[in-house]
């Protein structure tokens, strides 16, 4: 499933966030619209009061217009998409997803050898706060699921507490998700800022990859940063906000991945929940893959003595983004169907596989890297 | 523009310093048992102690990195996470906060059993000499009520309780008005042998959410000649009461304790297996405790902690066979070692906490209206020795039962911490002091370690359960983590790694 798609823009003075529509609304309902003209369809030009229009066939008009769409089948009534100046058009919002996602910044403080979303180092808060609240604004039906993350969330100074205080109010049923490093939480006062929001289900999502500060600060590529997020999960939990623990599998992490659990339960054993997750094949993992790459078949052990750690003392733990073929059946219970479709894959051996029901399958982008014993079950 | 990457060595460079947080450490079968101030543990090859005060330890082995993280070790490479560790101790001693949570009422000390044993009770006494009266269980309830702790427990005792039912009637919806009024949650147990509970009575527990706690001290021939009584039927009536307690209460509302005499020793098996065939899924193997009429008639009941200690292990060897076989039963006392070393929480346990939990976690109010610290010191009391006695219900007040020559005087030695022997044992932050026993005992409060049968006890209880720690079965530890936690027992064969 795709998310993005180009077109010439004209008439564009900065990004426009809205709801695409393909009907004719009345002219006084248009204002949170843009009215996209799928292909074939010959557009009516009666544009008054829409905030875009998107079309297949070229259009001559002085409202802001992005025409001649490369793609567009995936657009549906009721989405939310971006318009960029340069006509860029990436979809924000789609009704019919459980779980959606509101990307605030590229900037991060730490710079993990695997990071799936390489931090950049431009100011772009401003802007996509911006965009954010709007997209709050339009999302309808309310998602049942919505995750927060970045970049490094906390960057954002006083714009973070202002989404999620929007957040709790016109979404207040939405499980929130917050993906952060945690660092920030460090500072007491600004998790007692942060906590006082009282947003209802708001959780943060914060990786820890060893139980050594040396070892943890050189997986994220920042110094002190085990202290502080080690500090800033304790700071979290006095101030009663929820807190995920989430560790990528990889060479670096698996020696000392059951000393680690076993760090979480006797200092963190606040944590709701332990997920324990695959490598991902992206952003930066392809350049670092030499010093990362374990075949998750020859990690099993490791991963098995974990989990049973964490459950039989009562944790709640998840696998995420592994294979059943791959993962040990005692597992299996434990895994989620965690990868979210249009970034989801099978290889042609999953189309005899009996299991593909149960399955995650594996990242679009693992085509190019994954175990060497995936099979059909 | 993309960032760049930088080595290892950037981020984790060889410590120069290393320093020591408290810990405190054992030799233990081949290895070195090292233990933090959180009770974190870690088996070492023998004599890392003494390299980390050598400043010999390689801070590029593995191992180092693992004292580093279990707080017994720091450096100037990273923060030494202080707060954390003050967190995890914060947590090991929660049970402090709120004060006094277990308030035990002697409501009558008339019994018709004639326990060798029993320190206190008086059979041939007639109703209203030896019974608490209703003034004396007003003040009683209200001094309860005045512990800081949100949630109390009261425990009805006797003597035989239920020989003055009425008395109890009377208590129980007085503490529960009161409790409302006062905003405090309660809780209420009625300790008795069962001998003479009616239907009625226990319909009335039902009603008024009492919970029962009795006495089974093992088959009939043991628990009869442990516990006389006219009829010599004690064990029947003590099954029957437990049948039709459940039946009227509830299956899980009704508990049973054991106490193990001379003539118990022989049959802990026989004990156990009762338990089972009870259809109880808990067993406390308890030794007698050394006072009153106990140590007194020490030839008839007592013997040596060591003997104990043969029955416990040897039970203990039993109950985890009974798990195996898929048959839950866990040995209390176990638990609650286990808990304190296997967990970050603590536990709310009495008798085994530093400060100890006389007047702490525990007071006694006798039917004369006198106050103890514990249910010992008011045996102690049976035997004309007041040591214990913090006041009396009808001239003191909180304050002034904790500020007692005597409170004072028991707390000065209450806390292992500070007590030659504890204070460098290995087992210190897993044990506790209990100041009444070594006066019971030793005629001292401060205790002689090395003679203690306290400290006996504890310090091969505690062994026995990290020789298990240390051989890390697979099984074994599946069943004590399923005490632990209440998850199912593990399969046969073994899940857990
Ligand atoms: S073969 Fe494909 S569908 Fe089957 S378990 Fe493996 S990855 Fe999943
Ligand atoms: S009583 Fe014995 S086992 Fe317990 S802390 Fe003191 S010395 Fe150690």
């Amino acid at each position: 499933m795709r998310l993005t798609t180009a077109g010439s823009a004209r008439n564009i003075e900065e990004a426009i966030v809205g709801r695409i529509t393909t009907q004719n609304l009345p002219d006084a309902t248009r204002g949170q619209y843009i009215r996209f003209f799928a292909e074939g369809e010959a557009p009516i030009l009666d544009f008054a009061g829409y905030r875009a229009i998107l079309s297949h066939a070229d259009l001559a008009t002085d409202y802001p217009v992005v025409d001649r769409l490369r793609e567009s089948e995936h657009f549906r009534d009721g989405d939310v998409v971006v318009v960029e100046r340069d006509g860029f058009v990436r979809s924000l919002y789609r009704s019919y997803e459980r779980h959606h996602s509101l990307f605030v910044t590229e900037r991060c403080s730490s710079n993990c050898l695997m990071c799936s979303q390489p931090p950049k180092d431009k100011d772009d808060v401003e802007s996509l706060t911006k965009r954010n609240q709007e997209l709050i604004r339009l999302m309808s039906p309310a998602p049942e699921y919505l995750t927060i993350t970045g970049g490094e969330p906390t960057l954002l100074g006083d714009h973070l507490f202002e989404l999620i205080d929007q957040l709790k109010t016109s979404l207040p049923n939405t499980e929130l998700h917050m993906l952060t490093n945690g660092r920030t939480f460090a500072w007491p006062e600004y998790t007692r800022q942060f906590a006082a929001i009282e947003h209802p289900n708001l959780c943060l999502g914060v990786p820890l990859y060893s139980d050594c500060a040396g070892d943890h600060d050189y997986v994220v590529q920042a110094k002190g940063a085990f202290d502080q997020t080690v500090a800033g999960l304790h700071q979290a939990a006095r101030n009663g906000i929820r807190v995920e623990v989430r560790v990528v599998l990889h060479r670096l992490t698996i020696p000392r991945l059951t000393r680690l659990v076993e760090y979480i339960y006797r200092n963190l054993s606040f944590v709701e929940h332990v997920a324990l997750m695959g490598l991902e094949y992206v952003g930066y993992t392809p350049r670092n893959i030499a010093e990362l790459w374990i075949d998750p078949f020859d990690y099993q052990a490791e991963l098995e003595r974990a989990v049973n750690y964490l459950v039989m003392r009562n944790m709640t733990v998840s696998i995420y983004n592994h294979q059943l073929c791959v993962l040990r059946q005692s597992l299996w219970p434990y895994a989620q169907k965690s990868i979210s479709d249009w970034k989801n894959l099978y290889l042609t051996e999953c189309e005899k596989c009996s299991a593909l029901e149960d399955c995650g399958g594996l990242f679009k982008w693992a085509v190019k890297k994954h175990s060497e014993h995936i099979h059909p079950l | 523009m993309a960032r760049s990457f930088y080595p290892i060595e950037n981020f984790a460079p060889a410590p120069q310093q290393v320093s020591l947080l408290p810990f405190r450490f054992t030799r233990f079968f081949g290895q070195e048992l090292l233990v933090n101030e959180a009770g974190e543990f870690i088996f070492a090859p023998e004599g890392t102690a003494y390299s980390l005060l050598e400043g010999a330890v390689d801070v590029r082995s593995l191992l180092y990195k693992d004292l580093k993280a279990k707080h017994i070790v720091y450096d100037e490479t990273s923060s030494a996470l202080l707060d954390v560790l003050a967190t995890k101790i914060r947590t090991k001693y929660d049970h402090l906060s709120g004060g006094t949570k277990l308030h035990i009422f002697v409501v009558t000390l008339r019994c018709e059993h004639s326990c060798h044993y029993c320190q206190v009770s008086r059979q041939t006494a007639s109703k209203g000499e030896f019974d608490m009266s209703r003034e004396t269980a007003d003040r009683s309830i209200s001094l309860m009520l005045d512990s800081p702790s949100p949630h109390v427990t009261l425990e009805l005792q006797g003597g035989e309780p239920l020989l003055a039912f009425d008395m109890i009637q009377y208590i129980v919806p007085k503490a529960k008005e009161q409790a409302r009024i006062r905003n405090k949650g309660l809780d209420i147990v009625v300790t008795t042998n069962l001998a003479c509970a009616t239907d009625e009575m226990l319909t009335y527990f039902r009603d008024e959410e009492v919970r029962i706690s009795t006495s089974l001290d093992g088959p009939a021939f043991l628990h009869n000649k442990n516990r006389p009584r006219p009829g010599n039927d004690s064990y029947e009536r003590a099954i029957d009461g437990i049948e039709r307690g459940r039946a009227i209460l509830g299956h899980s509302n009704v508990a049973a304790l054991m106490t193990t005499t001379a003539a118990s020793l022989d049959h802990v098996e026989e004990i156990i297996d009762e338990y089972v065939r009870r259809d109880f899924h808990t067993i406390f193997l308890r030794p007698i405790s050394p006072y009153g009429f106990a140590l007194k008639t020490k030839n008839r009941t007592g013997y040596e902690m060591e003997r104990f200690l043969e029955f416990y292990k040897q039970g203990l060897a039993h109950i985890l066979n009974i798990n195996r076989s898929g048959y839950r039963l866990a040995e209390i006392y176990s638990q609650i070692l286990l808990s304190k070393i296997l967990t970050p929480q603590g536990t709310g346990y009495v008798d085994l906490q530093s400060p100890a939990g006389g007047a702490w976690n525990v007071l006694v109010y006798n039917y004369n209206g006198d106050v103890f610290a514990s249910d010992e010191s008011r045996m102690l009391a049976e035997m004309q020795d007041w040591t214990f006695r913090l006041g009396n219900v009808h001239k003191d007040n909180r304050r002034s039962l904790f500020t007692s020559e005597a409170a004072l005087r028991m707390f000065e030695v209450s806390c292992n911490q500070s007590l030659a022997g504890c204070s460098d044992c290995a087992f210190q932050s897993y044990c506790g002091a209990d100041p009444i026993y070594h006066h019971a005992t030793q005629g001292d409060m401060y205790g002689h370690r090395p003679t203690s049968g306290f400290c006996t006890r504890n310090m091969e209880v505690i062994k026995h359960l990290f020789s298990f720690i240390q051989e890390d079965n697979p099984e074994t530890m599946g069943i004590f983590w399923s005490w632990l936690t209440g998850r199912p027992l593990p399969q046969k064969g073994g899940t857990c790694d």
